[in-house]
Order: structure tokens, then sequence, then C-alpha cells
């Protein structure tokens, strides 16, 4: 479980302090699929990066399991997927995968076991031999969530992966998603500035607006765990999209004020 | 107008027209071996007849015939100014400054107040002008090879510093938070990211430093050397009117200069095939 609590944070800039983060709180409970959604500069990512502890709130409390996440960090809970895929050029697709285990320590037969299941969950076989660069913007998408699972992390941490794909890839990929979350069970916080991918992944939508970032709403979905691609035609789905819309909005005319 | 002028002319323009021919080719790879082994036959045959046809002194400029046979009849001087100076004084030199640099790169980048003290010492001593530090190495290390070493030293490390400081630092953010969620070690992250992208730099570094050694080694010679080696060479046989030597031995430079860069950039080629730079 992860517990955000009145969490403040100032970066210091050349042109003065800039208040990424305002009093924001949430919980994401184990096994959820969390969105956060919002304009650039509203803080998503920077929030993502502060469970990550990749950055330091200047105030308020994280918790990630009972734990901080500095140390939730070192315990390996994390598996992140950063948005510009962040693949080892220099690797192929397999070698990107083994790289968290070679860091970790895992015995080469685990290492192979581990690859190939990661691979065949995410239909990358065929490409292990692969470099990067040889791949598509989806399948290094895929490469990269596949070395994210190669571990044991119950976190998945998820940067606008499928930010720079095509409408086509991007709904293919998201039904893929979430039939691996549903069989790996995870607790998934994923960034986006779709509203229809936020809408139909999550259990619960937190809405961000910036200047400064803060949240505006949060939304537990009414939508059944298991769905695929025809629930965003239904009414349910279209009404959550609708207060995600009208949440994005307050956030944009008190910036006006 | 004798006819080795004449044969000047129709071999220029008759190279000139066959290497537009091929240049112009639809294959593509076909000029890129053909054309430059073309132009440097045609520059050798103008060369030659324009020596023989014009009565050139031969000190001014000997023919490269004549330089081809002294080279044949020199071999085994040829061999060890060669191992004198290339091997011993140059490539040594090359690797003990090269290596030195790069430990200095990764001391730097871990320990950021040596930055600011070596980064500025680097620079001087890259500063120092060869032709002053020469004459004191020699004081220092002796008339052999050793004195060599310690030019090239001191001339390949700033470069091959500076190149590698910045390798090491241009790293990709996101690759670096990577490393980070796993809890990587510090040199688990440099043996695993920072290294192998840093190696653009590097390489850069060690190919310009490759010929920087050829010239330092050479050169520290002139300033007092045992009576072998490739500087000492020069200077003596220019001393003796003697210079279709001379010419041998930079035939001799520069075809060891290009067979080491060539056999560095091949290596570069291997081992940073994913960088954009070596992609078409």
């Amino acid at each position: 479980m992860i517990s955000v609590s009145d969490v403040n944070l100032t970066f210091e800039t050349n042109d003065g302090p800039v208040n990424a983060l305002k009093n924001v709180s949430m919980e994401v409970n184990e096994g959820d699929f969390v969105s956060f959604i919002g304009p650039s500069g509203c803080g998503k990512t920077t929030l993502l990066r502060v469970i990550a502890a990749l950055e330091t709130p200047t105030e308020g409390r994280v918790t990630v399991n009972n734990m901080t996440p500095d140390e939730a960090r070192k315990a390996r809970q994390y598996g992140y997927v950063f948005q510009a895929a962040g693949l080892y050029p220099w690797r192929t697709v397999s070698g990107n995968i083994k790289l968290p285990l070679e860091i970790m320590g895992y015995s080469t037969s685990e290492k192979e076991d581990r690859t190939r299941k990661v691979i065949d969950l995410v239909e990358l076989n065929g490409f292990e031999k692969k470099f990067p660069w040889q791949l598509s913007g989806g399948m290094q998408q895929r490469a990269s969530i596949a070395r994210a699972l190669a571990f044991d992390a119950n976190i998945l941490l998820m940067d606008e992966p499928f930010g720079a794909l095509d409408e086509i890839v991007r709904d293919r990929l998201n039904g893929e998603l979430l039939n691996l979350w549903a069989r790996t069970r995870k607790t998934i916080c994923f960034v986006t500035h779709s509203i229809p991918e936020a809408v139909f992944l999550s259990t619960k939508i937190v809405v961000m607006s910036p200047r400064p970032g803060r949240i505006t709403d949060i939304i537990e979905s009414p939508l059944p765990k298991k769905r695929d691609l025809n629930i965003r035609d239904s009414r349910e789905f279209i009404k959550i999209a609708q207060r995600v819309r009208e949440g994005l909005k307050a956030g944009q005319t008190e910036d006006v004020f | 107008m004798n006819t080795y002028l004449i044969l000047f002319l129709i071999i220029w323009l008759g190279g000139w027209w066959i290497n537009m021919k091929i240049s112009n080719h639809k294959d593509a790879n076909l000029p890129r071996f053909i054309v430059p082994t073309l132009f440097g036959i045609v520059i050798l045959l103008m060369w030659e007849l324009a020596v023989i046809g014009l009565q050139i002194n031969p000190i001014l400029l000997p023919a490269p015939s004549a330089i081809a046979l002294k080279f044949s009849r020199s071999l085994d001087i040829l061999w060890i100014d060669f191992v004198q100076t290339l091997v011993k004084g140059a490539l040594s030199g090359y690797i003990l400054g090269c290596g030195a640099a790069f430990l200095t790169a990764i001391a730097i980048d871990k320990f950021n107040f040596l930055k600011r003290g070596l980064l500025p010492l680097g620079n001087f001593i890259s500063a120092l002008p060869i032709v002053g530090m020469a004459p004191i190495f020699v004081m220092w290390f002796g008339f052999d090879w050793q004195s060599k070493c310690a030019i090239v030293v001191v001339m390949v490390y700033f470069p091959m510093l500076v190149n590698s400081v910045q390798g090491l630092e241009l790293i990709d953010p996101s690759r670096q938070d990577l490393m980070r969620t796993y809890s990587a070690s510090y040199t688990q992250t440099l043996i695993k990211l920072r290294l192998p992208s840093a190696l653009p730099f590097i390489f850069n570094g060690l190919k310009i430093c490759s010929t920087l050694a050829l010239i330092g080694a050479i050169v520290a010679e002139f300033f007092g050397s045992p009576i072998k080696g490739m500087g000492f060479r020069i200077s003596s046989e220019v001393g003796r009117f003697a210079l279709d030597m001379v010419w041998a031995e930079i035939f001799v430079a520069a075809i060891a200069g290009c067979l080491f860069y060539g056999l560095i950039a091949l290596i570069e080629k291997r081992t940073t095939f994913w960088h954009p730079s070596q992609q078409k």
C-alpha cells in the first residue's frame, strides 16, 4: 500500500522556487491500477518520482508498504517504465531484460528462466536478439515493460509509457497491459495525459492541475476489473470521462483568476 | 616540351577522366576503394614524371622510384627505427598517457572537487611547449625511449582526459534513474551504464591521441636520442642531404599512423555499433 500525505515539493530554479506539488494526499491500495492525469507541469511525473524515491519531498510523508520510499527502493519494490523506453542501445532485448537481474545477482539459469517468461508475457518471442533501435516504438515499450516485470517488484511505476505511440498501437498495448495486470496482480501507478486511456485502465483516477501542482479530484472507478475495449462505449465509461474532464477544467479556471 | 611532360599531362587528364567515370557509377561500393587507389597511383606517376622531366634536384624532391629503392634497401634500419620510436616511444607513452587520463577521468567523475583542481592542471600541462619540455625530459629520463615516452604521455594526457570526462558526464537521465530504481551500486552503474555510454567519447580521445603520440615521439628525438629512431634518422640524414632516406622514414610514419588509426576506428565500430554516429 502506498500512502502520500500532505506532500509539498518545491524545486529551486534560477527563476526562483517552483511549487511542483502542493498539499498532495492520496492512497494506492495493493492491486490497484491508479492513473495520474493532468496537463504538463501538473506534477504527475514528479509525484511518481517521489513515490519511487527519485525525488525527495520538501514536506509531508510518503510510505510504501510501511517503508519510506528509499527503503522500498533498496528492497527492490519498484519496476519503473520510462516514457522513452530507456532501453540500453548496446544491449539486445534479452540483454536489457537481464540487466536488473544481473544487478540483483540472480543465477544464470534463473536469469534465463525469467527472461523467457517475461518475453512470453509481452509476446516478444523471436525478437530476443534484436537491438532496441531495430524495433518499433510499441515493441520497445513492451521490452521496457518486460524488463520491469523480470524481477519481483510489487509496484509498477509507468511514466507515460505509451505517450509516443499512435492510437492504434496504444489501444492494443492498453488491452495487453490490463491482461498483464490481471495475471501478475501488481500494483500499478500510471502517468498519462489521455483521458480515455486513464478511464479505460484504472481502478482509481487522480486528476491533477498545474501551478502549483495539486490534486483536484480522485475518482474511484465503478467499472469492473475485467474489461475490454468495447467498454469505452458504455454509459459509465462516458460518465467517468466527463468527470475527469470537469476536474481538469476546474484546475484551468482557477489558474485564470 | 619533352616527352615526359607530355606523358605527365596524358596521365593527369586520363586519370581524372577515369575517376570521374567511376565516381558516377551506379554501384556505390565500387568507387569507395577504386577512386582513392587510382588517385594515389596517378599522383605517384605524375610525381615521377615531373621529377624526371623537369630534372628536379633529388635533394629538393626525390622521385618515388628512388624513395622506393632506398626503402627496400634499408628495411633493416627502418625496422630498428620503427621499433625504437613508434613501438617503444610512442606506443608505451600512448598506453600510459591514455590509461592515466582515463583513470583520472573516473576519479574526477567520482569526486567532484577534483574537477576544479585537475582539469585546469591538465589544461596547463597540455599548454607546455613540446620543444621546451623535450630537452628537459631527456635530462630527466635519459637519451633512450623513456624520455620520448614521457613526452608522449604529456601530449596525449589532456585530450584524452577532456574526452573521457565529457563522456562520463553525458548520461541520459532516465537511464541513470533506472539504475537508481534497481538500487544499483556505484560500480555496477559505472560498468553497466556509464562506461558503455561514454565509449564514443573515449574513442574520440583515443583517435586524436594516436596521431599526437606519433608526432610527439618523432619530434622528441630531435632533442637527443641514441643513434637510432625515426626522429634521429630524419635529422641526421637531412644533414647528409640523403633526402631519399628522410622520405622513406616519412613513408613509414604515414603508413604506421594510418594503420594505427584504422585499428582504433575498427575497434570503435565493433564496440559502439549502437551509437547513431555508427549507423547509416
